[in-house]
Parts: structure tokens; sequence; C-alpha cells
């Protein structure tokens, strides 16, 4: 990963630059791109297949949302879920009771979100570190029950949740309905990626970043601090909800329960052993967060029958060692580690 | 689909035609996915971890009973290969378990699936593939609905008509009944809800005087008790899992509060329930039971009870016996093998749900006397009936008939 | 009234068990600088294993001291072999090695002991005495042993060379290296003393929600909240923040149901009690950083 990195004192981790213009970046999505019928066709690639990708996909989205706000802004958030269940709400409502199209609702849960993240921005202001950790995780755990709250059970359906209904692919293409939604996904996700990517390489992204390494001279040197976290925290918001409204139309089906405090924790586990200051990091991150309780599953099954212990061992315990040897290997996350790696070889 | 599975499918719904004037045993071998000359694949989720982890003793018990009938040679010569995967009581991670067990492992149909949400994510998609979900693990009313959902079946009484029949019999029963509610606040807890107010007729709905809900998440659910005792109640209608019937219970205890108290059959567990609240707090519980509880006395000389003593003593010995769980899991997992036996070797996915909406009179092992499971295409409900119980020292106590709160032909 | 009354005193109950938690929260904090994520999942294993050594036939505070003390060591390990190489990682790292820590202890507790909830034994009398219909014995115990440990922590802190060292290594490494304390051994203290808290937090609360794996889960939230709240450095501050935290989320839901009782309007009511009572405990943040215990920091540029 050939980052021009620059290191600076940040809180968070060394701040890596995205890269330039690279041929090889675009060849790669259209190599993804073309998979429905590379893969699809021989049957290498199963829809099952495709769904695990599109999931990827979304996850890096929402790993991508935070990222942008900690990664690059030095704002913290245990509470990611809670944008990814606006947005998941947004679209299905619109779906379900407007008779939206699946397509049209994503902007719209886009807006809501950058509104909902610009709010809570305000207040988080005010808020640094661990104050800004206790009203988020208090944000993610605070969702689901506002999704129940009586007075909006017309619309979100309480408890029950919302049932909507999975695209097919439009003029007849011979697709299957999970081989197009992944191309929607990825649409977008190329569309997001490179608009966070022009972001940061813009003014406003080197103020984003001037403002964590150290606000105090950022705001010095003419940086409208408040502005631009709140807006940072908008924009943030904004990518994870979309990722949410995407997750609700692969899923077909919105509950309260589908939005756990879990889910803001594998964002903010992604964010970070991806690296939380990289681009790059962001795919990472949306690929271990799909994979990685499968991987844990599976190793315990195959750990519990190759080695006869006295306990079933559980999934977690994996998870576990997995994420704490990571941080020992990779301090700065896998991206950083990557890039750390690359250095030492071209140097040496 | 390749063109060898859609073979086998035409194959399989002529064997439907077949099978409606020929016993299914002088039937043909017959073969969905999932089921081969020796094995038949089923699939299934359960919350191993995450807050519903307490019910991943069924799927470990049902696990081990399938073990069992591999032991004693399977089913019509046929091993069982059980796949049970993880869902975390969340839905989507359900929804891409059962893909996973559906279109990778082909399995040749789900069974037991656990929890309202998690069923009710996957309940179209099992129905657009025509795979069946059998026997889910979930009293909502809402999956006896054969017209609409052919492939879905329930197992247990649902939780409308349980709650039903302690609307019924509070108002044959109690004198001036003024009633408090304690309510887990989701889809659970509002069916029973409902089904107890219809229970109640409209008329009656104002003896309800106080409802007090709760979550989940909440570490406690003290404040909502006194909130109910001071309601003035002398009827409690406690709609909670385990860990949170066991708190009210003891809170109702210390502060004094005695209501006539019915508890739904979701918590019908000594093990997880009583015996942490407190036995002597747990005297005089009523509640609706469909299964034996094998510490009561008068079923120690039945066989099935003893059958499931020596089941649990050699596959799981190191279970707790009085944790429900093991109890409903095996006796759901000997209604899904007799369902196997009945389909003899036509394994088609539209003969496995013939053969589980043709049940007649079966006696599930562990359910009480009188108590049978009867299905047919129009009736997805295969257990209707319960007996009234209350919590008599270690164990229950049944009084009344077997009631029913519809099909009374039954 | 009565009502009224009776929802303090389970606030105060529900309250001592927050408090409880965030102390060691603090403990952790005023020597590592750290939240530990963890720390509900640490309690909740140290429960199950004083729950094991009283089914083994001991008595129950037997059982505790020697917890208290494998806990203490667990933590020392902890600190020593596992955050011990990480002290220069990022702060985010480190949160991620608590979940992992998290999900650790989690995960093996349930391997070994189940998910099924087990009745933990109440280590007070259970006797009614004048008030008792307000507030259980346990409840009054839970109190006690909570703001006994307070004011242990606070004399050690203050009047004892090591409690003193441990301060100095936290505020200002630097200069107490120069003093000769060894400060990374004062982190490892720290992190042990949090568990040998967390230990008697546990084993205080599992009487009341049960002991299962998930037991501390909800409750995490409920004692962060209360440790910063008071001042997430401030030992006294935590003990208070819990107690508040616990009553108001009470007051919240009665009030709420009241108000829907006179009037027939619904506002709020058990469902959004924490919701509520986090958004005040968030504004009162706002408008107070430091907490409502704690010392302003002033920072250099």
């Amino acid at each position: 990963m050939a980052t021009t990195a620059t290191t600076a004192n940040s809180p968070v981790t060394a701040a890596a630059r995205p890269a330039g213009h690279k041929w090889w970046i675009w060849l790669m999505v259209l190599l993804l791109a073309l998979l429905p019928l590379l893969g699809g066709k021989t049957g290498l690639i199963s829809n099952y297949g495709f769904l695990q990708l599109s999931l990827m996909i979304v996850y890096a989205i929402a790993v991508l949302g935070l990222i942008l706000l900690t990664g690059f802004n030095g704002q913290i958030s245990l509470g990611h879920g809670a944008f990814f269940a606006v947005g998941a709400y947004t679209s299905a409502v619109l779906i379900d009771q407007a008779s939206w199209p699946y397509w049209a609702t994503l902007p719209v849960a886009a807006i809501v979100c950058f509104l909902v993240g610009y709010i809570f921005g305000m207040p988080a202001l005010r808020l640094e570190g661990h104050y800004l950790a206790l009203a988020t995780f208090a944000l993610a755990v605070a969702v689901p029950q506002f999704l129940k709250y009586r007075h909006f059970e017309w619309f979100t359906n309480g408890v029950q949740g919302i049932n909507i209904f999975k695209p097919d692919p439009p003029f007849g293409l011979p697709l299957s309905a999970d081989q197009w939604m992944y191309l929607i996904v990825l649409f977008v996700a190329v569309l997001m990626f490179w608009i966070a990517r022009n972001l940061l390489d813009s003014r406003a992204g080197r103020a984003m970043m001037a403002i964590r390494d150290h606000s105090m001279a950022a705001s010095t040197m003419g940086v409208n601090v408040a502005h631009y976290k709140t807006v940072v925290f908008g924009i943030s918001a904004l990518y994870t909800g979309v990722a949410g409204a995407l997750h609700a139309i692969i899923f077909e089906f919105v509950a309260p329960d589908s939005f756990r405090f879990e889910l803001s924790i594998a964002i903010l586990v992604g964010a970070v052993v991806g690296g939380i200051a990289s681009l790059p990091g962001a795919v990472i991150g949306g690929i271990f967060v799909q994979v990685i309780d499968k991987y844990a599953d599976a190793l315990t099954k195959k750990l519990t029958t190759a080695v006869s212990l006295p306990l079933d061992l559980e999934p977690w315990t994996i998870y576990g060692i997995a994420l704490i040897l990571l941080m020992y290997v990779m301090p700065m996350g896998i991206a950083g580690g990557l890039t750390a790696l690359w250095r030492k070889l071209r140097g040496s | 689909m390749t063109f060898l599975d859609r073979r086998t499918l035409l194959a399989g719904s002529g064997a439907i035609a077949l099978a409606l004037a020929l016993s299914p045993a002088s039937a043909q071998k017959k073969y969905d996915e999932g089921a081969t000359d020796t094995e038949i694949k089923i699939g299934n989720t359960n919350p191993y971890s995450g807050n519903a982890s307490a019910y991943g003793n069924i799927g470990k018990t049902i696990d081990a009973f399938f073990k069992k009938v591999n032991d004693d040679g399977g089913i019509n010569g046929r091993k069982i290969n059980f796949i049970s995967y993880d869902d975390g009581y969340s839905p989507p991670k359900a929804v891409e378990m059962v893909r996973k067990l559906v279109e990778e492992d082909k399995v040749l149909f789900l069974f037991n699936t656990l929890g309202t949400p998690s069923n009710t994510a996957i309940h179209k998609y099992m129905n657009q593939k025509k795979v069946p979900q059998l026997f889910v693990a979930t009293g909502a009313s809402k999956w006896g609905n054969p017209k609409e959902f052919h492939w879905t079946m329930g197992w247990q009484p649902d939780y409308a008509t349980e709650g039903a029949i302690y609307a019924k019999h509070i108002l044959s029963n109690v004198k001036d009944p003024k009633i408090g509610i304690l309510m887990q606040n989701d889809d659970y807890g509002k069916d029973y809800l409902n089904g107890f107010k219809q229970g109640l007729g409209k008329d009656n709905e104002k003896l309800i005087v106080e409802l007090a809900t709760y979550e989940v998440t909440d570490p406690t659910v003290d404040s909502q008790m006194i909130q109910l005792k001071n309601s003035g109640a002398n009827v409690f209608f406690n709609i909670t899992t385990p860990k949170f019937a066991a708190q009210a219970i003891k809170k109702a205890a210390e502060i004094g509060w005695k209501p006539v108290h019915y508890l739904n059959n979701v918590s019908s567990s000594f093990g997880a329930v009583f015996k942490p609240a407190g036995i002597e707090a747990s005297q005089g519980i009523i509640l609706a039971l469909y299964r034996k509880d094998p510490a009561d006395p008068q079923w120690a000389n039945s066989p099935d009870i003893a059958a499931w003593k020596a089941f649990m003593a050699k596959y799981m010995p190191q279970a707790d016996l009085r944790d429900d769980s093991h109890n409903y899991g095996y006796s759901v997992a000997n209604t899904m093998v007799e369902v196997l036996k009945n389909c003899g070797d036509n394994l088609t996915r539209e003969n496995v749900m013939k053969q589980a909406a043709s049940l007649k009179g079966y006696e599930a092992p562990m359910l009480l006397p009188g108590i049978k499971i009867n299905t047919s295409s129009t009736d997805y409900y295969p257990i209707q009936a319960v007996r009234l119980a209350r919590v008599n020292g270690e164990s229950f106590e049944l009084f009344g008939e077997v009631q029913s709160n519809e099909n009374p032909s039954q | 009234m009565e009502q009224l009354l009776q929802q303090v005193a389970s606030g105060l109950a529900n309250g001592a068990i927050y408090a409880c938690l965030a102390l060691a929260l603090v403990m952790i904090f005023v020597s590592t600088d750290h939240i530990n994520f963890a720390q509900g999942e640490l309690s909740m294993f140290s429960a199950y294993l004083v729950w094991q050594l009283i089914q083994w036939g001991l008595n129950f505070w037997l059982a505790l001291a020697i917890v208290a003390f494998v806990s203490f060591l667990i933590g020392v390990m902890v600190e020593r072999v596992i955050l011990r190489p990480l002290h220069s990682a990022p702060v985010l790292s480190i949160v991620v090695v608590f979940i992992g820590l998290l999900a650790i202890f989690h995960s093996l507790a349930g391997a070994i002991w189940g998910h099924t909830i087990k009745d933990f034994p109440s280590p007070f009398p259970n006797i009614a005495f004048a008030g008792s219909g307000y507030i259980g014995p346990h409840q009054i115990g839970m109190i006690l042993v909570t703001i006994a440990l307070l004011v242990a922590l606070f004399s050690f802190f203050r009047f004892t060379p090591l409690g003193l060292a441990m301060r100095a290594a936290a505020q200002n490494p630097a200069s107490a290296r120069l003093a000769g304390i060894r400060v990374d051994w004062m982190l490892a203290l720290g992190w042990g003393l949090a568990a040998a808290i967390g230990a008697v937090a546990g084993s205080l609360v599992a009487p009341v929600v049960y002991l299962e794996p998930n037991m501390m889960a909800s409750i995490l939230l409920y004692g962060f909240a209360g440790a910063l709240v008071g001042g997430i450095a401030s030992p006294g501050g935590a003990v208070v923040g819990g107690f508040i935290v616990g009553v108001l989320e009470n007051l919240i839901a009665y009030l709420g149901n009241l108000l829907e009782k006179t009037t027939g309007v619904y506002i709020i009511g058990n469902g959004e009690k924490l919701t509520v009572a986090l958004i005040i405990v968030i504004t009162v943040l706002t408008l107070k950083p430091s907490g409502l215990f704690g010392h302003v920091t002033v920072k250099r540029v």
C-alpha cells in the first residue's frame, strides 16, 4: 500500500494521507464489477458468496464513516451503530410507507443521517475523550429504544420491524437479485470512497486533519473548529447511514433487535483493526467485520474436535484472542502494519 | 439450479401425486437437496452467544438427541447431520446463517430456529425458496398460516392462545380482579398481551390497572414491580423470560406484594426460574403447561421421563436437569424424528412438509397426558392444548382439564 | 408519595450496584488513564469464582476474600502481560484490546459455567426490620460495603506511602520516576486493586440480578455514566454518581407513569427511562465537563 505518509503527533495514530490516483485501483474496481459475469456464470461465486461480498462492502462504508470522524478528525465514537440504524429505518420506512423505489431512498437516508449527525455533533463539541465516548455509547444503547417509542410506532412498526422487498435486476438483466444488489452496493461504495478521497485531499480535508492533530493551533490559523467538527460528524453519520440503508435493502428487513450495541462495537473494531486513518483500512475493516465471527466459529469447532478439551470452547474466546494479538502485532491496524512492513522492505 | 436438481425436483413433485395414493413407505426413494441414502442434513440457528444465550441449551440438547438417534442406527438407515449456527439473537445474522445453511450447506430443511425476530427475518426467504422452516422455537401466532406461508410451522402452543387461557381463568376464578402486567417490550411480550386482552374481551380490558414494560437491557425490574404493587393490582400477569421472571418473583416477595400470580409458560423452569427466585416465594404461581415436569413425583414411573433421564445421563451428563430447555429440546426433537420416520424414503421438501402437516394424535415424549399433536394442511399449530398448574413445593401441581382456546373438537 | 419513597429507595439500591462498578472503573482510570470496558466482565468472572468456592462449601466472606486476592493477581497479570507492551499504542487500540478481553472473559464464563442463570447467595441475613418494605437487607448491606470500600480507598490514597506513590505515578510519571517510584508497577497495582474491587462488586450484584455471563453487560453503561457524572478521577464522585444515576432513572419512569395516570398523556415510561437519564447525564457533562465532583484540568498547549 504505497501511501505517502506524514507523521504527526496525533492522539489517534500517525496520519496517512490518501494515495494519489492509481490506475490499478480502478482496474480492481472494474474487476470487481465484472465479478457477476466472471464468477457468477462459472459458478465460482454463489449467490451466498455475493451476499458476503455485499456485506463486506456495506461494512466498509460504515467503517469509512467512523474513520472519517475518528481517524481524520480526532473525534471518538462508540455508537456509530445508531446512525447505521437511522439510515436503515429511513430507507425501510420510505419503501414501506411511501412505496418509494429503493434507489431513491438512499439519498434521503444520507440527508437524514447527515442532519442527525450534525445535530448530535453540536453537544459533542463540548465533550471530549471519555465524555464523548459515553455520549456516543449512550446513543448506541438508546436508538433501539427510540425505534420502539410508542408515538413512533405508526411508522417504525415498533418491535415487529418492517419487511420490505429486495429489488430484482431491471431490464431483464441476466443477473440474480444478489448479484444485482452486489453491483448496486459496489457502485455506491466506489462513489463514496471517491468522494471521501477527494474530500481528504481538499482544503477542508487538511483542515479536518489539522483539527485532529492540534485543534488549538488549527483555530489560531483561522480554521472554524466548531463548524468543521459538527459538519464532519454529519458527514460521518451520512456514510454510516447509507451503509445502514443498503443493509436494510439487502436483508429486506429491519427491527430494533438488528441494531443492538454489538453493531457499534463491530464498526469500531473494524475501523481500528483495519487502520483508523486510512481509506484502504476501511476496506480491510469491512472485510474483517464480515468474516471474523465465521472464522472464529469455524476455528473453535475445529479446535474442539482436534483437542479434546474438558469444556466447550466458545467462538468469542478466539475472537478476543485474535483482537489482542492483532493489536499486539499491528497497533496501527492492518493497513498501518502493512504500510510499515512495506517501508521496512523498501528501506532495507 | 442445475439440470440435475431440476430433474429431482420434478421427480419429487411426481412423488407427491403418488404419495396421495400410496403409503409413504411404499414410495420410491425420492430426494431433494440435503437427503441421500445415508444422510439427512438439517439446519438450525440458535443464540449461543449474546443476551439470549441461555436458550443455547435447546440447540445443544437437540444436537445431543440426534447423536443418540444416529447411535441407535439413524432414521430408516440414514444418519442425521445436524448443522447449528450461532445467530447471537440478531435477525440479520440469522438471515446470513440461514442462507449459508440453505445455499452452501444445502440442508434439506430448517428445524427449530429460535426467536421471534430471527424467524420473522427469514420467514419470507424460506417460503420463496420453498424450504421447510419446521417447528420454530417461538410461540408467536404468525407461524400457523399455511395459506400464505406453506413452508413454515410452529410447534409449541402459541402465546396468544396461552394468554387468553389465563384471562379466562382470571375472569372465572378471581373475584373483582384488578390486573397488573409486567411485559418484555418486544414481539413476544406483545403477542401474549394481545391474546390476554382478547381473552378478557373488550368490556373487561379496563380490569388491567397497570402495564409495566421492561427492556432486556434493564439490569433489574425492581422499579416496575414497585409500580405494579402500588397500582393496587390483586392479579399479576408476568410476561417475562427466565432471568426477569426470577427477579420479579423475588422482588414481589421482598416488597410484600401477594397477588394471584400468573406466569407465562416461557419461564416454566425450576432450574432457571423458581430455584433462583426462591422456592418459598414461588409457591402458588399459576402457569400453563403442556409438558411434564420431570421432577413431579406423579411421573416417576412414566416411560418417557425414564427415557429422557437415561438420555440426559448418557449424552449430557454435565447438564442441569432442572433447566427446562433440555426437556423442551428433547420433546421437539422427538417430534422431528417422528416426522422423518413417516417420510420413509421420500425425503423431498414437499413430503417433509406434508408429513409434518399430517400428524394425528401423536403423543410426543414429555407431553402431558391428553395433549396430542395434531396437524393438517390447514392446521399448522401442532400443540394447541395446555393444562393449568401451580407451583407446589418443588414441582408443579396440575389442576383443571386440558384446555384449548380454539378447535374444541381436539 | 408512598411509591415515590419506594422508587427512591429502589433507585438507591440499584445505584449501589452502579457505584461499585464505577469505583472499579475509577480505580483503573486514576492509575492508567484508561476506561476499562472489560471491567464488567472481569467482575462477572470473579463472581463466578466466588460462586464456585461457595459451591465447594466455603463461607461467602472467605470465598470473597480468596477471590478478591486471585482477581488482584489476574488484574496485575493482565496489565503486565497484555497491556504492558501496548503502552505506546493509540488509545483506540487499547479500547480494542479491552473489547478482546471482554470477549474472552465472557466466553470463558459461558464455557465453564453455562448460560443458565444461577442463584447467588446474599451474605447478609434476611431479616425484616422497620422500612424493609422499602429496601431489603441485601441492598442496605450493599450500600454499606460500597461506602466502606470508598473509605478504605480514600485512606489508602491519602495516608499510605503506596497510595501516595500510586497517585504520583499517575499524575506525573516523569517526576515520580525521578523520585524513585516504579511507575510501571504502580500501573499494575492499579489494575490489581480495580480487579479486586470488581470482585466485590460482582459478588454483591449477583444476588440481585442473578449470575450469568451477560450479568454485567448492561450495568457497565450505568457504571460508566455514574463514574463520569461524578467525576472520573474521583472515587467519592463515582460512588455518588452511581447513586444519582440509579435514583434518576427510577424517578424519570415514576414521573412519566404518574403523568400518564393523571393526564392520560404518554410521554415517557419504563422504555425510555434509561435514554432520558443518559440525556440528563450528558447535558450535565456538557455544562460541567469534569463531572460534579471533578477538578478542572488545565490543558497546556
